[in-house]
């Protein structure tokens, strides 16, 4: 446990020092807040009883919590590149232990964030009536879908050996998990086929989850969400924890 | 008892043989040398010494432990510094200390003791809260150094610690590591591309080439093995001297080196002037010659038929490191 601690200290060091990655990583989260949620508010009837800006910030929450978890699993080719993989790798400590302290630095890294998006989007205006409860519930999901994706991110990084891939990574896995999850619009909206694509994503159950904690509504029930989405973390993480077992300096 | 036994050692990547039935042991105490041009096979070894790579076949045993099925006991008993830089550079020269001591399950007290101590032995005492990244390459190296050393391994690892550092830091490192080993008793395992700091340095050294072991003792003993002197010359006829020099009682044996005929001499002194009368008598004009005692950079020469310098200028190696540093940023 002291090695998966020490771990996770590490990445919260390095995130509170990096205040310009935590600010930049509030920008477009804000600017689709501002822009989309602004501009359509009137225009769009979400079905749920609440303006369209209400609607999207559970959606927008979840994306900065996808964005943040993704980066921070992705980052362990930083550490290979830096050579610092290699002083962790060497210690008298487990694979399993340093993926699983990294794992949990990302996701504690991607709820603050997802939480700092949260307060800003309050502070927008928005109307929305959060019960503590509700919010707990909320925080539950987004702790979940922090672990799920860092774990994917650091699969996809022991597969990896330098930023090359990343661009890849980020138009055809973050963007389309993204677009399809219903963040932005309501899944009914959606034709047949594009809702289909869309149960498919794993982080269509986790923005549900999240919109019936801060809107006390979703179009999913919330313990479906909750299933999928544990069954979700479990598999990322056996599949983390496999690649990188494997992966070599 | 040896603290390091390797025992017909070998590693395969895809058919390549970086690494083909190395055996020798490391005493407890022992300062040793492994020298080699690149890529034959050194890092490898180290990093099947310190468990990061598994062997394809062969065995060795760190400190009595088995690399293969007792890493973590291997793990505990090593520190290592690499080749390529491996602190976290958003971090505080401390914060890399004590991340490596908890890791290393090295109590709180002990840390908070040791770490001071271990930076003012670097001399980063004052820099300790500074993050590392405004670090230059000796700053670092020195802290890497610390690093190792904060679980009290019995044998450290150093794999080319002075490789791109002045001469003064470099002079530096090697006290303290000389410092540590009579101090603590610790085993050193070093590699490096200076060879005057390894015949300073080490009780003993073992020239690897190819991924075989060629030679293995004391720098004294190799430097004699060679027998005689050396003799560098340079004539208009390089290989027409050569040939006049082979008949003659002196002569013991000789390597080309790029314009250079490298002689192995007998009581060279004496007889450097017959060499030069050979070549006058037959017409050969002689542009330089030097006479200098053997060093382990002959040793090198002599075992392997390469000089260290020329591996270094191999421009492949090169862009390599080149493209190693553009890859950081």
């Amino acid at each position: 446990m002291d090695a998966v601690y020490t771990i996770w200290l590490r990445s919260m060091k390095r995130y509170v020092r990096s205040k310009s990655r935590m600010l930049g990583s509030l920008g477009m989260p804000l600017f689709f807040l501002i822009i989309l949620g602004g501009g359509l508010n009137s225009m769009v009837d979400t079905g749920m009883g609440t303006s369209y800006m209400g609607f999207i910030i559970p959606g927008i929450v979840a994306m900065s919590v996808l964005f943040t978890s993704m980066f921070s699993g992705i980052q362990i080719i930083w550490d290979k590149q830096f050579g610092f993989l290699k002083e962790t790798l060497v210690a008298p400590i487990s694979r399993l232990e340093i993926m699983v302290g990294q794992t949990l630095g990302g996701a504690t890294t991607s709820v603050i964030q997802g939480l700092l998006t949260l307060i800003i989007a309050l502070l927008v205006g928005s109307g929305l009536n959060i019960t503590p409860l509700g919010f707990l519930i909320a925080v539950g999901f987004m702790t979940l879908m922090g672990v799920a994706f860092t774990a994917l991110g650091i699969a996809f990084a022991s597969k990896m050996d330098d930023m090359h891939g990343f661009q890849l990574i980020m138009n055809f896995v973050i963007f389309p998990i993204f677009g399809l999850s219903g963040a932005m619009f309501p899944l009914a909206s959606l034709p047949a086929w594009a809702r289909t694509l869309s149960y498919l994503d794993p982080m269509t159950y986790a923005v549900q989850g999240i919109r019936y904690g801060l809107l006390g509504a979703s179009e999913i029930n919330p313990l479906t969400c909750l299933t999928i989405l544990l069954a979700f973390t479990l598999a990322t993480m056996l599949l983390g924890q496999y690649l990188f077992k494997k992966t070599k300096i | 008892m040896a603290i390091v036994d390797i025992r017909n050692l070998s590693k395969d990547f895809g058919g390549l043989k970086a690494v083909d039935g190395v055996s020798f042991t490391v005493e407890e105490g022992e300062i040793f040398g492994f020298l080699g041009p690149n890529g034959a096979g050194k890092t490898t070894t180290l990093s099947m010494l310190s468990t990061l790579l598994e062997p394809t076949s062969g065995e060795a045993t760190v400190n009595g432990f088995d690399i293969v099925r007792q890493k973590d006991a291997v793990r505990k008993s090593i520190g290592i510094v690499f080749q390529d830089q491996s602190l976290d550079e958003e971090l505080t020269a401390y914060e890399n200390m004590d991340f490596h001591g908890r890791l290393y399950r090295v109590p709180p007290d002990t840390r908070k003791a040791r770490i001071p101590e271990l930076l003012r032995l670097v001399e980063l005492e004052e820099r300790k809260d500074d993050i590392v990244k405004t670090f230059s390459g000796g700053m670092r190296r020195r802290l890497e150094i610390a690093r190792g050393l904060l679980h009290e391994p019995k044998v450290l690892f150093l794999d080319e610690p002075t490789l791109g550092l002045d001469p003064q830091t470099r002079n530096k490192i090697w006290e303290y590591v000389k410092n540590l080993n009579q101090t603590k008793n610790m085993t050193i395992i070093l590699t490096t591309h200076y060879m005057d700091e390894a015949d300073r340095l080490s009780n003993r050294v073992a020239i690897i080439d190819a991924g075989k072991i060629i030679a293995i003792d004391t720098p004294q003993k190799l430097k004699e093995s060679i027998g005689g002197d050396i003799v560098t010359f340079k004539t208009s006829d390089n290989k027409a001297v050569l040939e006049l020099a082979k008949g003659r009682p002196w002569f013991k044996s000789s390597k080309e080196d790029n314009s250079h005929v490298v002689l192995n001499v007998a009581d060279a002194e004496t007889n450097v002037a017959d060499l030069v009368s050979l070549a006058c008598g037959a017409g050969i004009a002689v542009q330089s010659i030097s006479i200098h005692q053997p060093t382990l950079e002959d040793v090198f020469l002599h075992y392997t038929g390469k000089t260290i310098r020329t591996q270094e200028a191999d421009p492949k190696d090169r862009m390599r490191r080149m493209r190693q540093m553009h890859g950081r940023r």
